[in-house]
């Protein structure tokens, strides 16, 4: 298995995060990942993204240039990154922002209603989570299991009361795909 | 210690509090400030001492110092920041002075940009400063192999008393692999040539200086110097070679470039082509032997680099004309893209390019 994810978006969308769940998730089922962000000047004001490998071998290039999947969060983003998806590789769109139509047909692609979904569970920074669950359920990557025992190991302490609401995003998200 | 996930810069700051070290010295500078962070946190905690210096300048006569007075010292830097501490390098080679340098390099030349780039590769290899020395410098391509070889770094600049140079990347220094930082329990040796007060008796003196003005005197030093490199580099030159002794194309490459000529390898693998990999781990001495090992009937050898062509020169000095060399670079800090290095050596081998 290897595969080779873009999540790209505006700074504050959580796309690091997205990215991080999904490294941290195959690293506790025991793969190989790396994730690498973009750091360059493109990170203030316009789009932020990363790179994440999973695979059951050594990884080369930790830079994604040519993706199985990418997660695209805003308009931009889309658009600068439409082309890297690998033909019969799945594009998971941010469809609550986003009402342009990707031109490929070529690659699978998914519309995610992710801002609606989180704001109609009462998390409307959740957006990243619902995403990340209908990536996960879509690709299998990591399983939903994993994303969720990342979720209590982020949120404790005083911060435990968020653990519900992201999981409630993530399972959320499996279901729409 | 259990494997987690680590940005490189951590893994190299936590790879160095683990092996000893008692001081670090350093300015911020993008991209390794992670390194300088997790120092400025962790350093205090450990009971050790984290300064940040007002310059670059400033912090590499710091490490000098400190290293002087026997102390396991650590400096990190980027590409400019690095060019700033070579006068202090080149007096620390001088003086016989042990300390580990990092140089998490960016694109250039002047102030360039951030993103990652090789051009700092002449400067960290041919000694960058004044004066005939070179210096040790390791090149990782993983997270682990950055905790890997700070704990040996410290080591090798103890043994040798000499500056000893780590060159990552900004990908590398940026991204986040699983690491284990080592368990380091080996003592440093001991320093009784250090200025610290407690190695002499009354009336003698231990001496710290970088200037020698009789003649003979400072060509004894050179040959000291020359002798405990031709030392090092028959017992520590490491590399990584895949495939070389039956490839009818061998690519050359360090650092993040070295990844993608992994997957490079993949790809022509798939299409029934023999690719080799030689991957230099010392940049400096650089690993001629593994040239030896190649295929005496390989078509050419390419150095990939994210620069204009520094390491060729070293390809070129191995091959020795056995073999074309050819290179494949960007550089602006725009990556490597393994398609293509595979496209540009299919056109090697078809006699195109």
């Amino acid at each position: 298995m290897l595969e080779q994810v873009l999540v790209a978006g505006f700074g504050g969308q959580g796309v690091l995060r997205i990215g991080q769940m999904i490294a941290y998730a195959g690293f506790a089922e025991g793969k190989e990942v790396t994730w690498a962000p973009s750091y360059g000047p493109e990170m203030r004001g316009g789009t932020a993204n990363c790179s994440v490998v999973v695979s059951d071998e050594e990884i080369g290039a930790a830079q994604v240039l040519e993706a199985n999947s990418i997660i695209v969060m805003n308009l931009p983003s889309l658009h600068k990154f439409e082309s890297a998806v690998i033909p019969g590789g799945k594009l998971f769109v941010n469809s609550s922002i986003i009402k342009e139509k990707p031109a490929r047909d070529d690659i699978e692609i998914f519309y995610i209603d992710a801002q609606e979904k989180a704001e109609e569970l009462g998390n409307n920074r959740g957006a990243n989570m619902v995403i990340l669950g209908a990536y996960a359920k879509a690709t299998g990557t990591v399983t939903l299991e994993s994303l969720y025992d990342l979720v209590k190991q982020t949120f404790t302490g005083d911060k435990a009361k968020f653990v519900e609401s992201n999981i409630a995003c993530i399972k959320a998200g499996a279901e729409m795909v | 210690m259990a494997k987690k996930l680590m940005k490189g810069n951590e893994a190299l700051a936590a790879a160095a509090i683990a092996a000893g070290a008692t001081h670090f010295f350093g300015y911020p500078i993008t991209p390794q400030s992670e390194l300088i962070e997790y120092m400025a946190r962790e350093m205090p905690k450990a009971g050790r001492c984290f300064l940040q210096a007002e310059s670059e300048v400033a912090a590499s006569y710091m490490v000098y110092g400190a290293g002087g007075a026997g102390a396991r010292v650590i400096t990190s830097t980027s590409s400019p920041g690095l060019a700033l501490k070579q006068e202090g390098l080149t007096y620390m080679v001088a003086a016989q002075i042990p300390a580990v340098v990092i140089d998490v390099s960016r694109g250039g030349p002047g102030l360039g940009n951030i993103l990652p780039q090789q051009s700092d590769y002449f400067m960290c290899t041919r000694g960058g400063g004044n004066g005939d020395y070179f210096h040790p410098c390791f090149a990782p391509a993983s997270v682990q192999e950055c905790a890997d070889l700070v704990v040996e770094a410290f080591d090798v600049a103890d043994k040798y008393r000499m500056p000893v140079l780590i060159l990552a990347d900004g990908l590398i220094g940026q991204m986040m692999e699983p690491v284990e930082i080592p368990e380091v329990t080996k003592k440093p040796i001991d320093k009784p040539w250090a200025a610290d007060g407690g190695h002499v008796k009354r009336g003698e003196h231990n001496r710290i200086n970088a200037m020698v003005l009789p003649a003979d005197g400072l060509e004894e030093l050179n040959h000291v110097i020359q002798a405990k490199l031709a030392d090092y580099a028959a017992n520590y030159v490491r590399y990584e070679a895949i495939g070389i002794e039956d490839a009818d194309i061998v690519l050359v490459a360090y650092g993040t470039p070295s990844r993608a000529c992994k997957n490079v390898l993949k790809k022509a693998q798939a299409d029934g082509l023999k690719f080799g990999l030689i991957r230099p781990i010392s940049l400096y001495p650089f690993p001629k032997e593994a040239f030896d090992k190649i295929n005496p009937n390989c078509k050419a050898v390419i150095s990939v680099e994210q620069s204009c062509g520094q390491m060729i020169e070293d390809v070129r000095l191995s091959v020795l004309g056995k073999f074309p060399v050819k290179f494949f670079g960007r550089t602006g800090g725009n990556p490597i893209i393994p398609e293509a290095v595979y496209n540009y050596a299919k056109e090697v081998l078809g006699g195109k390019a």
